[in-house]
């Protein structure tokens, strides 16, 4: 039992010491933020590899996803005689729920396992001891310009995915199942707001590109230099930024729709 | 170099299809823009209630959809709410003594304006308005009445 | 004697293991020092102290006079431009190609334009013998070519000092005994301060004037090659000359065999 105790207590500790490492080096990131504005190039590269190399997967699983929404929601709706509303649905899900959320999982898989296993390897291959060594302060010269392109990349990573969801809902339900395009439109446009979906949306997704790529990069940069640390740190990314994305979706919710 | 261009061309496409697709989320599908534009001529009808009609909704006549409602007004001296009816150009020979109601698709779906075409030998031009009209039924207003009209049989009934 | 390094007393641990335990180390300016031991001793450690990457837990490292590990972090990055650091695996940044690597401190620290840049890295490239693979990415070069580039690389800022982390581990004969010929050239045209780490004691006894033999977190020998291999020490005997068995013994401690192979279970 004491020994328990005193595992959980470690633990708890450790916790919280990597909790602070992390802490420390988002501001050390945040710091390099006036290097970058000096050279911008650095941030154009990142927002390839984080944002464009994204897209593929995003845009396919946001078509997917909204002829799914379609679909269901037409379903269920038609047995009220309500499938006019199907625009409503499938934008309202999308905007404020699916958009942000799905797009932050896919993100975490794809362009965060990629950071954090970058990181570590240059880690381990002593790329970074390196830079130090020649009086070039990792973090801010490598990490970054990674950490500023996986905010920017977010938001409209996110608009994409909810945009050709909609296109996606609009093929099943309009083209496919004979929804009134009129009243598809309409709806969704007499239902959803600007300001407290879209705009609400965005800010969603601006925050979790900021967790997300803040975890993918403070695993890399913490993994152990090894390959097996490397490989279990970028498990930790995805694990982490999944729950995180979770966790910070309801809270966030709460304070958008919730009152 | 070459690479370098194709990145960032990459990325300004990257960078413009997310700025098209929020532009699509804030003037499609959220509330910012209602204007409902296309071909076609605008008719006015005016009625005492139009229940849950929107911009948008869709105008039939025998139940095949001839037009678009473009814009929805108050008419402050009347106190008529005032709709605009998008025709589209191809029908072009609606009687100028048409009926024009306010129906609801289904029990709860949504409302739309129905025509029935009159007999006349005029037809509507654009910026006519359609004088017959009838309000959207209202579901608590029918319970009410219907309540109503019970509770007055059972007085009489007593 | 000139020192352009010293270190003092120096305490340095991982966890519960002590690393170092009060170590003393002059490196004197212009001359090639080796610092030498079994794998584990933590040499790599040793450099990255005297480069500021790690901080002692007791005692002093002082590099041209200035502690190192009191340092600010800008004076600090102004010192490391003039050392010079190879890493055993070369540590050239994987998605640049040979010339941009040998570039990128030229183009960090100093304002210099393109065309001048690029004469000064065709003639570092040139002195390790790779300036026809400047096109080449790190992944395409081999082992002792990598680090022949990251030497190159090292050597972009003009440094007054140069650490050599195990440079001939792992190589075959021919690029060891370039890497071998390249250090000391250097050594020797420019008076460049170099420090060695390393446990392949023939190449390394070859070109050193001074070796430190260290062991267990002290200082078990100092001196010329040739002293230490004339030495009244055991162990540095045994660790010089290569001897499979000696006080350092070939059997990792265990109970004897006849116990463990008849009397187990």
């Amino acid at each position: 039992m004491l020994e328990f105790l005193a595992t959980l207590g470690r633990s708890a500790i450790g916790t919280l010491q990597r909790l602070g490492q992390g802490s420390l080096l988002l501001w050390h990131m945040l710091g390099g933020l006036g290097d970058l504005a000096r050279r911008p190039r650095l941030l154009l590269v990142q927002v390839f590899s984080v944002g464009v190399l994204s897209v593929l997967i995003v845009a396919v699983s946001g078509i997917f996803v909204g002829m799914v929404l379609g679909l269901q929601g037409y379903n269920t709706l038609s047995q009220f005689g309500a499938a006019q509303s199907l625009g409503v649905v499938v934008a309202a899900s999308l905007v404020r729920e699916l958009g942000p959320v799905v797009t932050a999982l896919l993100f975490a898989g794809r362009a965060g396992s990629a950071l954090t296993a970058e990181i570590g390897l240059m880690k381990a291959t002593e790329q970074l001891s390196g830079l130090e060594m020649m009086a070039v302060d990792p973090v801010k010269r490598i990490l970054t310009p990674r950490f500023l392109a996986g905010f920017v990349s977010m938001p409209l990573l996110a608009a994409l995915f909810s945009a050709l969801g909609v296109i996606g809902g609009y093929f099943v339900g309009v083209g496919l199942l004979g929804v009134d395009d009129g009243a598809f439109w309409s709806q969704m446009q007499a239902k959803i707001d600007l300001h407290d979906d879209i705009v609400n949306g965005v800010i969603k997704s601006l925050v979790f590109g900021f967790v997300c790529t803040w975890i993918a990069l403070f695993q890399g940069y913490a993994a152990l230099p090894t390959s097996e640390g490397v490989s279990r740190a970028t498990t930790r990314t995805v694990v982490h930024s999944s729950l995180a994305v979770l966790g910070l979706d309801f809270i966030l919710t709460a304070l958008m729709f919730g009152a | 170099m070459q690479s370098n261009r194709v990145v960032e061309i990459l990325v300004g496409a990257f960078v413009a299809a997310g700025l098209v697709a929020l532009f699509f989320l804030s003037m499609q599908v959220s509330n910012l823009a209602t204007s409902a534009g296309g071909e076609g001529y605008e008719v006015e009808a005016r009625f005492d209630n139009i229940g849950s009609l929107k911009v948008r909704s869709p105008v039939t006549m025998a139940g095949v959809r001839i037009g678009r409602v473009s814009a929805i007004g108050f008419d402050t001296s009347t106190y008529e709410a005032v709709v605009t009816l998008r025709i589209e150009s191809r029908y072009d020979t609606i009687p100028d003594d048409t009926f024009a109601k306010i129906f609801t698709a289904g029990l709860l779906g949504e409302q739309y304006v129905g025509l029935d075409p009159g007999g006349s030998d005029t037809y509507l031009k654009p910026g006519d308005r359609i004088s017959l009209t009838q309000s959207a039924l209202v579901l608590e207003e029918i319970i009410g009445q219907f309540l109503f009209s019970k509770a007055e049989e059972g007085v009489k009934g007593d | 004697m000139d020192n352009l390094v010293e270190i003092r007393d120096l305490r340095f641990c991982r966890g519960s293991k002590v690393i170092f335990d009060g170590i003393d180390i002059d490196i004197p300016r212009g001359k090639i020092t080796a610092i030498m031991g079994p794998s584990g001793t933590g040499k790599t450690t040793l450099l990255k102290l005297i480069g500021g990457q790690l901080r002692p837990h007791r005692g002093s490292v002082r590099v041209d006079g200035q502690a190192v590990h009191r340092l600010p972090i800008r004076e600090l990055y102004r010192l490391r431009m003039r050392m010079g650091m190879l890493f055993q695996s070369g540590a050239l940044l994987t998605d640049l190609n040979v010339f941009d690597n040998v570039a990128y401190p030229l183009r960090e620290h100093t304002g210099l334009p393109e065309s001048m840049i690029r004469k000064l890295v065709l003639m570092k490239l040139e002195a390790v013998g790779l300036r026809g693979a400047r096109e080449l990415m790190p992944s395409e070069l081999s082992g002792g070519m990598a680090r022949r580039v990251a030497l190159a690389r090292a050597i972009a800022l003009d440094p007054d000092m140069i650490m050599y982390d195990e440079p001939f581990t792992g190589q075959d004969p021919i690029s060891m005994g370039v890497l071998v010929q390249l250090i000391h050239a250097l050594n020797q045209a420019s008076r460049l301060t170099s420090i060695i780490v390393s446990h392949d004691v023939q190449e390394t006894a070859g070109i050193a004037d001074l070796i430190y033999l260290i062991s267990d977190g002290r200082v078990i020998g100092r001196g010329a090659p040739s002293d230490l291999l004339q030495s009244e020490s055991a162990w540095a005997r045994q660790f010089m000359q290569g001897l499979p068995d000696g006080p350092v013994p070939f059997h990792y401690p265990a109970p004897p065999l006849e116990r463990d192979i008849l009397g187990g279970g």
